[in-house]
């Protein structure tokens, strides 16, 4: 079930059946008597420079879908495939390599293609070293650069990401730095090794708001700048509407519904999704929101039964819901997915 | 009209630390209405929990009041000693913590630590009638009543901040501050607890001051909004005033770099620069390093209260009348949106 391309964009990345799953431990001496089921059969593409949404409450599966295409984490089933980039000289541009069986040296050379950010940019950063070796550490790892060079590169990002002067910054600790600062810092080491594929989680989340619209409108320039491709993980659909061409809403484990950014927040399609729009608060007064008409609360997929997600919780759902595998992601026109019997 | 519930006058509150002393309220005042609600915004730092604390008279040891008053019902807070304070805090005026998973003893059932809370304030209360009302409050906060049996960590997080709600309405206070009570929730389950949060607050006409970072949530569940920046009230008026027509930059600001899901996609603005270092904030207007607008007045002298009924600013160059948010402060950073 892989989507093919709404146009004539090309993919990056090929997410295909991707399946991650956590054992629950009973105890010391007793095995995994049963699974998380995080992520479970997802199948998307990303295109190249595109920014992809990943939306969803806590505990949907996002972020361990992020660490997945960064291999931070091996998928229990599925490939994450990657195009063969320019340096891969013999097969330019429509080969693709699963970066599950990547090891050694090639996975030192992915490294360099797909990097992460994180959303704690108080946990995420070593105190006892300056940002010159924050930002610098991604280059010696990959022996990049004499150490001058580093030093020359480590003061271009550092402008880049707005962190001016730059020879004021270098020789700092995290703990002179704001929120804001450190996520921009964040947000260099991440691009020093000039990747193709970033992902992001909740990069702005845990900034004040005069912050965060910065990391944003930082974020969307340099992926202009530098022909990015960003996975974008909030739980804010806000956000996300700043940040994406394109959004996939994630539930418990499955994405319901993937579509273009106005496409999704005008025209929502899967009861989920409906329901996410209308809980979120809207920054007007005068503006009524119609009632979140879904029931109960998330419950965690712990071996769920081969049925939707959402059956449970759902307005419309019917025996066929309840009785039938989890429903397929189908195109409902212009590349509008959504995985529900009843839409 | 009935006078208000609260009056909070010249509010000032330092906190000493080795660098120095921190201007975290700086002369404060509002009036707080029967039944109304109150939305005090601004960013971290801004001195909205610093409000919340001085008001309940739950200071950490290296906070001072400097001067100020706040009048309950005529009877001033500050100048309580702390045994009359006592009957006044929970009973009157009462708070919902942020985080709630902190603000619940993990070793207790959650039915006894507001039984432990009514105890302590209503000892004369015979023990059905208090557990009959923590039934009636388990109902009123949307919790099944047998969960009163329960531990904090059977609880899944929207229900742990129900519970704290219950035991803030305990001795049924006049004044509840309700301090980012949704913040670390998801949407669906924040939802829930706002409406519900509204609904008691209607039915119970409560007087409420609901603080918050976020503008959309104020825009929702307020009817009057006080702006805080750098230990500042910046801003004070209706809920309608502020949003339509905001007299001060910094909240015209506020309101334009807040993303939102409906109406038109428009540029999304940033604010240059950060807050000020209130250990040494700057002379005259605190936010006049960051105003497009700033003149020689503002950098030196303190601003004047600016008035349109009983909407207030204090500002040297208020903003005319009816300019919608969106309009002002365009994005002055180098790089722009992607557009």
């Amino acid at each position: 079930m892989t989507m093919s391309p709404i146009d004539d964009r090309r993919p990056l990345v090929r997410v295909e059946g991707l399946t991650k799953r956590f054992p629950i431990s009973r105890g010391m001496f007793r095995g995994p008597s049963a699974h998380v089921h995080a992520v479970d059969r997802v199948s998307f593409d990303l295109f190249e420079g595109e920014s992809f949404g990943l939306v969803g409450e806590s505990g949907c599966g996002k972020t361990t879908i992020g660490k997945l295409l960064v291999k931070l984490l091996d998928p229990t089933e599925g490939r994450v495939l990657f195009r063969d980039g320019p340096e891969d000289a013999a097969s330019v541009g429509e080969v693709f390599t699963d970066i599950v069986d990547t090891k050694g040296k090639d996975l030192k050379a992915f490294r360099r293609r797909a990097q992460m950010i994180f959303q704690d940019p108080y946990e995420s950063m070593n105190p006892r070293r300056t940002i010159f070796d924050t930002i610098a550490e991604p280059l010696s790892v990959q022996g990049i650069g004499t150490s001058l060079e580093r030093l020359e590169r480590v003061r271009q990002l550092l402008e880049l990401v707005g962190l001016i002067p730059a020879a004021n910054m270098l020789f700092r600790y995290p703990h002179e730095l704001s929120g804001g600062q450190r996520q921009r810092v964040a947000i260099a080491r991440a691009l020093v090794v000039e990747p193709s594929f970033v992902v992001a989680d909740e990069p702005t989340s845990m900034l004040d708001v005069s912050f965060s619209t910065s990391i944003m409108n930082l974020m969307a320039g340099l992926a202009d700048q530098l022909g990015v491709t960003y996975l974008y993980i909030t739980h804010d659909l806000a956000v996300a509407r700043y940040m994406c061409q394109r959004i996939a809403v994630m539930y418990l484990g499955k994405i319901v519904e993937l579509a273009e950014t106005e496409e999704l927040l005008s025209n929502p399609l899967h009861p989920y999704t409906r329901a996410l729009l209308s809980a979120v608060p809207v920054p007007s007064p005068a503006f009524q929101r119609d009632p979140v008409n879904i029931l109960g609360d998330v419950s965690a997929p712990v071996d769920p039964h081969p049925r939707c997600r959402f059956h449970d919780r759902c307005p419309m759902a019917d025996r066929r819901c309840y009785e039938e595998d989890h429903p397929p992601m189908e195109d409902h026109g212009g590349g509008h997915f959504v995985a529900c019997y009843r839409v | 009209m009935a006078g208000p519930v609260l009056q909070v006058s010249g509010l000032t509150m330092r906190y000493e630390t080795r660098q120095g002393q921190v201007k975290a309220v700086d002369d404060i005042s509002f009036d707080l209405l029967p039944g109304q609600v109150l939305g005090i915004v601004g960013e971290s730092g801004s001195g909205k929990t610093s409000i919340a604390i001085s008001l309940m008279r739950l200071l950490p040891d290296n906070a001072r009041i400097i001067s100020g008053e706040v009048l309950l019902d005529g009877h001033d807070l500050l100048s309580m000693g702390a045994e009359e304070v006592r009957g006044y805090r929970w009973r009157r005026i009462s708070m919902i913590f942020q985080a709630a998973m902190n603000s619940l003893d993990p070793v207790y059932r959650v039915g006894d630590q507001i039984m432990e809370a009514i105890e302590a304030h209503e000892p004369d209360l015979p023990i059905q009638a208090a557990q009959q009302r923590i039934t009636d409050l388990f109902e009123l906060v949307g919790l099944d009543p047998q969960l009163t049996q329960r531990y904090p960590h059977e609880f899944s997080g929207g229900m742990r901040q129900r519970a704290v709600i219950a035991m803030a309405l305990a001795c049924r206070p006049d004044v509840v501050i309700a301090d980012e009570p949704t913040t670390a929730l998801d949407v669906i389950v924040q939802d829930r607890i706002l409406r519900r949060l509204k609904e008691i607050q209607r039915d119970l006409q409560m007087s409420m001051i609901y603080i918050t970072h976020d503008i959309a949530v104020v825009a929702e569940v307020t009817d009057r909004i006080g702006v805080m920046y750098a230990g500042r009230l910046v801003e004070i008026g209706s809920t309608e005033d502020v949003f339509n027509s905001p007299i001060h930059p910094y909240t015209s600001a506020l309101l334009s770099v807040f993303p939102s899901i409906r109406g038109p996609k428009r540029e999304l603005v940033t604010l240059p620069g950060e807050p000020p270092d209130l250990i040494d904030p700057p002379p005259g207007c605190r936010f006049h390093p960051r105003c497009p607008y700033a003149t020689d007045a503002c950098r030196t002298d303190e601003p004047p209260v600016v008035e349109r009924g009983d909407h207030r600013a204090a500002c040297w160059n208020p903003l005319p009348v009816s300019v919608r948010s969106d309009d002002v402060m365009r994005s002055e950073e180098p790089q722009g949106p992607g557009e």
